[in-house]
């Protein structure tokens, strides 16, 4: 017990918490739309372009962060525009949001060639890092969060509505394609602060898997909003704590809960219904 | 320029993976499965760094763990398909895995874990050596011949499921054998030219065959051929132009074929093909 407390102590262990805690509440949330719509595909191209989005940032000397945020924004916008007529369902269009990942995977290591030199924290920009954090970024985090979710809940009941049937909600005049643009611009915002923290190849612990499990659970969306968001804050918080008293990283942590969480959950429900 | 042992190694990989990404890239859009192939070339990537701790040859864990992976994938999803949010959680966790062996790594051999990470992910077709450029030919070869021998069944099974299992098709066996197949390719393009080449190689030439023709031998024929056209002209470009590195320039090549395909206006719309499989 006075281990845990000591935990507390350190402002990096502070830190740590804070910006772990701001993104899994933002990955919950916007999470559980990605996984209804099936836009998992696009979830992980928007966060490896952060690649690009880094090492184009590093080129022209501008902060990482905002590199980040660039490019998944360009993403979004070039999958959107892409996307073929409605009612095709979410999954279609594989080769677009493929194409555009290898565009931008081409792109970055372009820019690395060009640039010279090996990036600098390679693996941190595949893996993240929780530990590192300053408040500087924890503030920024904070802001890109509140900026998210406020935008998500603006567009909350018609998003639904298009997702669960585009075509119903098109000639109820729901503007269907403005909100696939809006919603990914949104998940670009969300992927970009998360990767930041959870390092570009492990977003998904947190984007997808708290969501997936919630809405094994309960297909109610308010209810399986606050589960995805409490699934991911434990992973999270777990995550972090077990980290702390161990050699191994972060982020080895955090996937081996999100895949421990929903290995459980999907058990549950097969027992559940042969009984 | 082909005076160059490397040049014409390049050209021998290159022209077999780019035929095996057309053919079976291809068959992944049209069954919706691009990620799964995304999501196997990053494993194939923890594959390699795990062979590198065990002290394995590198191929022996690229190709276990991309093998291993699929076949869950098969068994995780519907009727042999892999479900996107299955793949996205348990390719995370792979990961997650990678990276504790890149700290068990760093921390037994003492640093170069980062150069490994940074071969797997953009090894270059122009460091291949003569007998792994051979090898990448004879898989990538014998994955096309493996794949064109079953393309009827495959067709069906995908296009029309309830009739694939009328004729009594073996629907599951044939989405877990096209999901090993595409292990396969990716296993070894990953070793031969890296993840971040194989993604391109295997969406875009196949997006823009399928947006050109809804024909399938046509589209197979077109897809492959786009492939091994982007792979030779992005070569040649990579070659003329020093600080140009062989992906980056076949993946815009490969971009702008898309592009254009989706340009064009198309005679014979895509979706109409796809609306037949969904019935």
């Amino acid at each position: 017990m006075a281990d845990i407390v000591d935990l507390f102590q350190f402002p990096f262990m502070i830190h740590a918490l804070e910006a772990g805690s701001i993104v899994a509440v933002l990955a919950g949330v916007s999470g559980w739309y990605v996984v209804l719509r099936r836009q998992v595909f696009a979830g992980h191209t928007l966060s490896v372009l952060a690649f690009p989005g880094a090492t184009g940032a590093a080129l022209i000397g501008l902060p990482a962060s905002l590199g980040y945020y660039l490019a998944c924004g360009a993403g979004a916008l070039a999958m959107s525009r892409t996307r073929p007529s409605l009612g095709r369902g979410y999954g279609g269009e594989t080769a677009t949001i493929g194409t555009v990942q290898a565009v931008g995977l081409g792109l970055g290591y372009l820019f690395l060639s060009l640039n010279h030199a090996v990036l600098s924290g390679f693996e941190t920009l595949l893996f993240g890092t929780f530990l590192g954090v300053s408040p500087h970024q924890v503030l920024v985090l904070g802001i890109v969060a509140a900026v998210t979710l406020s935008l998500l809940a603006l567009i909350w009941r018609p998003l639904l509505f298009a997702t669960l049937d585009p075509d119903v909600a098109a000639s109820r005049g729901v503007p269907v394609r403005v909100l696939d643009t809006t919603f990914l611009l949104i998940l670009a915002l969300a992927v970009a602060a998360t990767s930041q923290i959870t390092g570009v190849l492990l977003v998904f612990a947190l984007l997808v898997a708290p969501a997936a499990s919630a809405q094994l659970i309960t297909m109610r969306p308010l209810a399986g909003l606050v589960l995805s968001v409490l699934f991911a804050l434990v992973i999270a918080w777990l995550g972090l704590g077990i980290a702390y008293f161990s050699i191994y990283p972060v982020g080895f942590y955090t996937t081996t809960l999100a895949l421990g969480l929903y290995v459980l959950v999907r058990l549950g429900r097969w027992a559940a219904a042969r009984r | 320029m082909f005076a160059h042992a490397f040049v014409r190694n390049a050209y021998l990989a290159g022209t077999f993976i780019a035929l095996a990404c057309g053919v079976v890239g291809w068959l992944a859009v049209l069954r919706g499965q691009v990620f799964a192939g995304d999501a196997l070339s990053h494993v194939a990537f923890v594959g390699a760094i795990a062979a590198a701790v065990l002290g394995l040859d590198v191929r022996i864990g690229l190709f276990a763990l991309t093998v291993l992976l699929a076949a869950a994938m098969a068994v995780g999803g519907r009727r042999g398909q892999a479900d996107d949010v299955v793949i996205g959680i348990a390719f995370a966790w792979v990961l997650g895995i990678g990276l504790l062996l890149l700290a068990l790594l760093a921390s037994s051999a003492g640093g170069g874990s980062g150069i490994a990470a940074t071969n797997a992910l953009f090894g270059s077709l122009y460091s291949l050596t003569a007998a792994s450029s051979a090898v990448a030919a004879i898989v990538a070869a014998g994955v096309v011949l493996t794949i064109l021998a079953a393309i009827r069944p495959l067709l069906l099974s995908t296009l029309d499921g309830e009739a694939a299992l009328a004729r009594g098709l073996p629907i599951r066996l044939l989405g877990t054998a096209f999901l090993v197949a595409l292990a396969v390719v990716t296993a070894e393009s990953t070793q031969a030219v890296g993840a971040l080449l194989l993604i391109g190689l295997l969406a875009a030439p196949a997006g823009a065959a399928h947006r050109l023709t809804a024909r399938p031998y046509r589209g197979l024929a077109l897809s492959a051929g786009l492939a091994v056209g982007a792979v030779w002209a992005g070569l040649a470009l990579s070659y003329a132009i020093s600080w140009l590195p062989p992906s980056s320039a076949i993946i815009a090549l490969a971009a702008l074929s898309y592009l254009a395909a989706a340009g064009i206006p198309v005679i014979r719309r895509y979706p109409r093909a796809s609306n037949a499989s969904s019935s």
